[in-house]
């Protein structure tokens, strides 16, 4: 009983994180905006900034993986495995995530040192909807921590509470 | 007491050289791209105006303050070098603690952490860095590495190192998870630790 309900819960998580990467990759995808300056007419799109391309092609990654683990049979011997891809995974989740991040705060405060502007006054729905594309990416992220704990406890056993 | 005694990991094992091995490199790079990053600065004297023929210069300096995605990689290059050390430290001055369960395992899980650390300051800072050195034309920010090329050089320097630290966090974190498991292999099918077999 104990088994059954630790391997659901493992499951609730990683749809959980299927569904958070999804919409973080969905939201970023159809951020686009336009936005007429006098005669000037600017048009953002995410596909701008190279941070955001990596952003979306990591999340879609992570999406299509915790798809296919979510129908690894139980007695698989691919479990070892998924630990190790799932460190990966939660590395490629940080590191698309900070990069991101960081890019977007370029963008919305812009960096008076450079001289660069802030974009974010003139195309305000694309600056909220990345930022939602972003949360949706951090709770992917946290998702995957947990997962990765999950994991370990499960395949690695370091507490000795099984007794084999 | 041979017969009584359960197997010791640690100690001069091949792991054990190769774990020491790893972290110490895996020290000196994350250290390497801190320092290269946090002394990088440069002055230059820029023409900015000309008034009839007296032309304004004014002094521009470029600091890694500047960026707050450079000082995240500064604050965590120093972390994860910190971690490095104190765990440099703790192999060499106490390895017969090694197998108790804890210890391996909080020792896999904080390598795993600082890995990521790195993974994503180093990745912060190459996706900035990209945007002063080509700028870009949709958001129309220019570029900055074509009058500061020493700053640029020096950041790209840093950011070699930290992914090479990267790359050996994360085979850092590997060798901890294989010990990991095989800890936690030998105590589980531990039996009758009749003799002390030579752990890999």
């Amino acid at each position: 009983m104990v088994k059954l309900t630790q391997r659901l819960g493992g499951l609730v998580l990683r749809f959980a994180a299927f569904c958070a990467a999804l919409g973080a990759v969905i939201a970023m995808v159809t951020s686009r905006e336009r936005s007429s300056f006098f005669v000037l007419s600017l048009v953002a799109k995410y596909s701008d900034l190279a941070a955001f391309k990596y952003f979306v092609i990591a999340n879609a990654i992570v999406s299509v993986y915790s798809f296919l683990v979510l129908f690894l049979p139980k007695e698989s011997l691919l479990w070892k495995f998924v630990v190790v891809l799932d460190l990966m995974v939660t590395m490629l989740l940080t590191s698309s995530l900070s990069a991101a991040v960081a890019v977007a705060q370029v963008g919305k405060r812009g960096n008076a040192n450079a001289g660069w502007l802030p974009i974010c006054g003139q195309v305000p729905r694309f600056c909220d909807q990345i930022t939602g594309a972003l949360i949706a990416g951090l709770v992917a992220l946290v998702l995957y921590v947990f997962l990765l704990i999950f994991s370990i406890h499960h395949v690695v056993d370091p507490f000795l509470l099984r007794k084999s | 007491m041979a017969g009584g005694k359960t197997v010791l990991a640690g100690g001069n094992t091949k792991s054990w050289k190769l774990l020491l091995g790893l972290r110490i490199f895996a020290f000196m790079a994350t250290l390497a791209a801190a320092i290269v990053m946090a002394l990088n600065k440069e002055t230059k004297t820029l023409v900015v105006a000309t008034i009839g023929t007296v032309p304004i210069k004014a002094t521009l300096t470029a600091k890694f303050q500047h960026t707050p995605a450079f000082v995240f990689f500064v604050i965590a290059n120093v972390m994860a070098s910190f971690h490095n050390l104190l765990m440099i430290a703790l192999q060499i001055f106490s390895p017969k603690l090694e197998h108790k369960g804890l210890h391996v395992l909080s020792i896999a899980i904080l390598d795993m952490l600082n890995a990521t650390l790195v993974s994503a300051a180093a990745n912060a800072a190459v996706f900035v860095a990209e945007l002063g050195k080509n700028g870009n034309k949709h958001a129309k920010w220019n570029k900055v590495c074509d009058r500061f090329a020493t700053y640029c050089d020096h950041g790209a320097g840093a950011l070699i190192a930290a992914f090479a630290g990267v790359i050996l966090m994360i085979l850092v974190s590997g060798v901890s998870i294989s010990r990991l498991l095989f800890n936690s292999n030998k105590f589980s099918t531990t039996k009758a630790p009749a003799t002390a077999t030579d752990v890999p």
